[in-house]
């Protein structure tokens, strides 16, 4: 685990699965990764694995998918949809899950922590 | 003593029906609706029902054999009348009418004042008078209470007769049949089923009936039952036969249940029945008679839609209406032990000048007459033996004096090139009736929709038609289907909106465009990335067409997460592990192993509904090495986590059992292990069992096999769960060859054709045709599928592998299987708890006392909670 300007390198690009999900552990903190895939590129996101609905730490073992342009990641448990760019569930305004910004740097994949 | 039931309601009109079949109960709803409309009309009702228990459906009696239970076959519930403030006592035979008090008294001595009365009393089944049919086993059919007798009789007997080859007769004779009795059936007159169908109708209808095993014997006038040699009874008849059997059932017509209004006066016709008129009002002008008891224009209509008519005419004199009954029409078709018959009108051509259409096709036991008049303009009647398809048809042309084509023949000859168009719905006048029962014409369907109804079902709860006997059911749906063809609605099938198709739509471009990716199914298809629904309908498609391993780096994204990680999601994001135990059958090396893994990564154990061993509670990292170890031990994975083939439940059959007569378990073995790795619509269930008892339940699994002395019967989408439903009776006495061979075929056509997580039973229920169209399909062939369904079948158990062995075998997908992708960690909010000496998940105020005990360090704590 390397830093670089709060920038924490936690995998390789090459331990993401193009369209699903990873997880990683960070200061006890889990964070989902997911890579989408297509034919506009590629595009990683982080957001807290804590599914708070279902209650476990599930929800880098959901689908991807969108809603009309919204990229969004599914629970496994009980399939409600959260915005991927603003972790906002779509089924329930009160809902939302923490994002974490994330880049690929030289096929490294870097975090930054919040809070 | 007798006591005066005092149920009037100030100035309600009293009403007494004495009675509760079919027809008094029909009689009762058309009051209770009189109620809740805004006439001002009330009316107190009470019902005296001598039977236990309150109408039921006597239509279709014989499903009872079949399985249908009591309350399946009741038509109302005592919930029902009590909210509808109708008043009823159960056992209570009416014994006394005071016409003048306007009185009823019952057995109990409790009196009934009534303004109207009406009498339901139904009939009685006919016994005909030969010395000794007053024997424990000589039974008749009309009651609920007579099946459960013949049950019991059936129980304890090998051969059974029955008296009487009307329709009701070979309705009970393949009662007897089903229960696995030798079936004979003895008929006075020189043909089956005389009234409604002619000579040559009779003599193919025999042919058909004795080639399904029941032995018919016409022009046999019994004349005493004596003690038999070889069984209970001997029949000795007037020719000098005599016939042997355990049991003996009279269905030998019935007569009207008239006896109490014979006793207090009220006119009865010279052969029975209850006079009335078109109001059915009898010689009493403030008592009726409605149903089988009643005798209009000297004739007795014993079939339930002319009941319904009578009890509707009855209801409206009453409060005031001008419905009348003005006779019925006593067309019926039905199936007897699978053989299709119709009868319409002058069936036996009797009206002057009529003249005769016949087409018979005796390698196919196909015969079907028409009877036109002089003209040949109008139909006047019909016979169909062997294929009713044409019935509907041909009852519109009757019914609403449709002119004929010019060559009426057509109506009837195979289709061909001359074939004549069936009449569309749009032929049909709005005065139509197309359900006789609820009488419901075209003309109302149309008021229907333009008050609001937008589908069948709608149509179905509003107009209550095809509610009744059902037979209506096809015509119904086609009137309805070009009503809204019509109105330009469209039905939306569209599984998500990622994809303007239905899945059975997508199969087809899966399929034909040769398309093996999610990628290019969207490119070529679709529009955005696929969501929660879309995306595991294609990888159960691409599973089904090409069979590729589930986690190959194209489809893992696909996959829901139990398909993914190969395992069943718990609530606290663990998995359970449920290896293959095909049919059930397990040898103790097998269970230690299942037992010892348990125990090494302290599971959770439970047996499943399906006959196997569920492991609960594994983390996804476990879940490798826990498949290595059942795997090396020769398991191999079960699909609980995949819309696929479940189990093939089996009682233990032929081998141990006294009363098996095939090997059950073998055969579950055999089919688990053919079809294991089939993926489908959704999950797919089998039961195997190995004689008529059915310890194995097969009649709720989707396929269900159920062993005879001749081979396997085959049950087909049948379900437990949510909305149980018995499967139906798809073919008889298969040998293994054949059985494979239609299962194939099913289950192929399923995972083509059903929708996105549709079982097969609600599957059956939406297929156009139903039952006997997917008869067609896959016995028959209809469609020309067969071939290809059943190498694509073949491909599909050809190309089998475990997908928990090709998953450990490859580091790239148990890679997979980590926790974290950067640490070796744990999930610590896994935590369990002990409850009755095994594990389970802790609840929300368990673990948060766990994470403070843990964050303070403290080892006491008063729960015995432990980390795995």
């Amino acid at each position: 685990m390397s830093t670089s300007n709060n920038w924490i390198t936690v995998c390789s690009d090459a331990d993401l699965v193009a369209n699903s999900g990873v997880c990683a552990l960070l200061n006890e903190q889990q964070i989902a990764l997911f890579k989408i895939k297509s034919v506009n590129g590629e595009q990683v996101f982080a957001v807290s694995n804590w599914d708070p609905i279902g209650k476990a730490n599930v929800l880098y073992r959901g689908l991807l998918g969108s809603v009309q342009t919204t990229k969004v990641i599914i629970s496994p448990l009980y399939k409600q949809r959260y915005c991927l760019d603003s972790g906002q569930c779509l089924d329930d305004d009160a809902i939302k899950l923490v994002v974490y910004p994330v880049r690929i740097e030289q096929n490294q994949v870097q975090l930054k922590l919040v809070d | 003593m007798s006591n005066l039931i005092n149920v009037h309601n100030g100035n309600n009109m009293r009403i007494v029906v004495v009675g509760n079949g079919m027809v008094g109960h029909h009689f009762v709803d058309q009051l209770i609706q009189e109620n809740n409309s805004d006439n001002d009309t009330q009316v107190d009702v009470v019902v005296l029902s001598a039977e236990p228990r309150l109408a039921y459906d006597r239509v279709h009696l014989s499903e009872y054999f079949s399985g249908k239970t009591a309350d399946e076959l009741a038509l109302t519930t005592p919930e029902y009348y009590q909210e509808h403030n109708i008043k009823f006592a159960l056992n209570a035979k009416v014994i006394n009418i005071d016409k003048l008090a306007k009185t009823v008294t019952t057995e109990a001595g409790d009196v009934f004042e009534y303004d109207k009365l009406v009498l339901s009393t139904g009939s009685y089944p006919f016994v005909p008078p030969i010395p000794g049919n007053d024997q424990p086993h000589c039974l008749v059919y009309r009651t609920i209470e007579d099946l459960e007798n013949i049950s019991a009789s059936s129980a304890v007997s090998k051969v059974g007769v029955v008296v009487g080859g009307g329709l009701l007769g070979l309705e009970a004779a393949n009662a007897l049949k089903e229960a696995g009795l030798q079936t004979h059936v003895v008929e006075f007159a020189p043909q089956l089923m005389a009234v409604q169908v002619d000579n040559g109708g009779g003599r193919v209808l025999r042919s058909k009936i004795e080639s399904l095993g029941v032995q018919v014997h016409t022009q046999k006038a019994t004349q005493s039952i004596e003690a038999g040699e070889t069984c209970r009874y001997k029949m000795c008849f007037a020719d000098g036969e005599v016939l042997e059997t355990d049991m003996i059932l009279f269905s030998a017509g019935i007569r009207p249940q008239d006896a109490l209004a014979r006793e207090f006066d009220i006119a009865i016709g010279e052969r029975g029945g209850i006079v009335v008129n078109d109001q059915c009002l009898t010689s009493d002008a403030d008592i009726y008679a409605i149903g089988e008891c009643a005798l209009w224009n000297n004739f007795i209509f014993g079939l339930v839609a002319p009941g319904y008519t009578m009890a509707r005419a009855a209801a409206s004199h009453i409060i005031g209406g001008d419905v009348t009954f003005q006779g019925a029409d006593m067309s019926t078709k039905l199936k007897l032990m699978g053989v299709e018959v119709g009868s319409i009108g002058d069936a036996h051509a009797r009206a002057d000048g009529a003249l005769c259409y016949t087409y018979e096709n005796q390698p196919l036991e196909v015969y079907k007459k028409i009877v036109v008049d002089s003209q040949q303009k109008k139909l006047l009647g019909a016979v169909l033996i062997g294929d009713t398809s044409d019935y509907d048809t041909l009852l519109q042309y009757a019914l609403n004096d449709i002119e004929l084509p010019e060559q009426p023949e057509t109506l009837i000859l195979p289709a061909g090139a001359e074939a004549a168009p069936a009449l569309g719905a749009d032929a049909l006048p709005d005065t139509a009736t197309i359900c006789s029962c609820h009488n419901v014409s075209k003309g109302d369907i149309i008021e229907a929709f333009d008050t609001g109804s937008c589908n069948l079902a709608d149509i179905k709860s509003c107009t209550k038609a095809s509610t009744g006997c059902g037979g209506c059911t096809a015509l119904l749906k086609t009137v309805v289907d070009s009503e809204l063809t019509k109105r330009g609605v469209e039905v939306k099938k569209d599984i998500c909106e990622h994809f303007a198709y239905s899945r059975q739509e997508m199969f087809h471009l899966v399929k034909v465009g040769g398309i093996k990716t999610f990628d290019e199914l969207v490119e070529k298809h679709g529009k955005g990335l696929g969501c929660e629904i879309c995306k595991p309908v294609t990888a159960s498609i691409f599973a089904s067409v090409w069979n590729d391993f589930v986690l190959k780096p194209d489809h893992v994204s696909l996959q829901d997460t139990n398909d993914t990680y190969l395992g069943n999601m718990q609530k606290d994001g663990t998995y359970s592990v449920i290896p293959r135990i095909a049919g059930g059958e397990i040898t103790p090396e097998k269970l230690i192993v299942l037992g010892q893994v348990a125990k090494d990564y302290k599971l959770y154990t439970k047996i499943t509904g399906g006959q196997r061993i569920d492991l609960f509670g594994a983390r996804v990292d476990q879940l490798p090495a826990i498949w290595q170890t059942l795997i090396d031990a020769g398991f191999e994975t079960g699909h609980a986590y995949a819309k696929a083939l479940r189990t093939v439940k089996s009682c233990v059959g032929s081998t141990w059992c006294r009363y098996g007569v095939q090997d059950s378990v073998g055969q579950a073995i055999d089919l688990e292990n053919r079809y294991k790795g089939l993926r489908a619509p959704h999950k797919i269930k089998f039961a195997v069992s190995g004689c008529t008892r059915e310890c194995a339940e097969a009649q709720s699994k989707d396929i269900g096999i159920i062993a005879t002395e001749n081979g396997w019967n085959l049950y087909v989408c049948g379900n437990g769960g949510m909305k149980p439903r018995h499967g139906d009776l798809f073919a008889t006495d298969l040998d293994t060859e054949t059985l494979v061979k239609y299962i194939d075929r099913v289950l192929m056509f399923y995972v083509r054709t059903g929708d996105r997580l549709q079982r097969t039973s609600v599957w059956l229920e939406n297929l156009e045709g139903g039952l006997e169209y997917l008869q067609q399909v896959v016995i028959e062939d209809s469609l020309g599928l067969c071939e290809e369904l059943e190498a694509q079948m073949q491909n599909v158990v050809d190309t089998y592998q475990c997908e928990w062995k090709t998953a450990i075998e490859s580091e790239q997908s148990r890679k997979r299987f980590r926790q974290f992708v950067n640490s070796d960690k744990s999930d610590l909010n896994i935590v369990f708890v002990e409850e009755r000496e095994q594990i389970r998940p802790a609840t929300e105020s368990e673990r948060q006392q766990f994470s403070q005990s843990q964050s303070t360090e403290s080892q006491e704590t008063e729960l015995a909670i432990e980390l795995v």
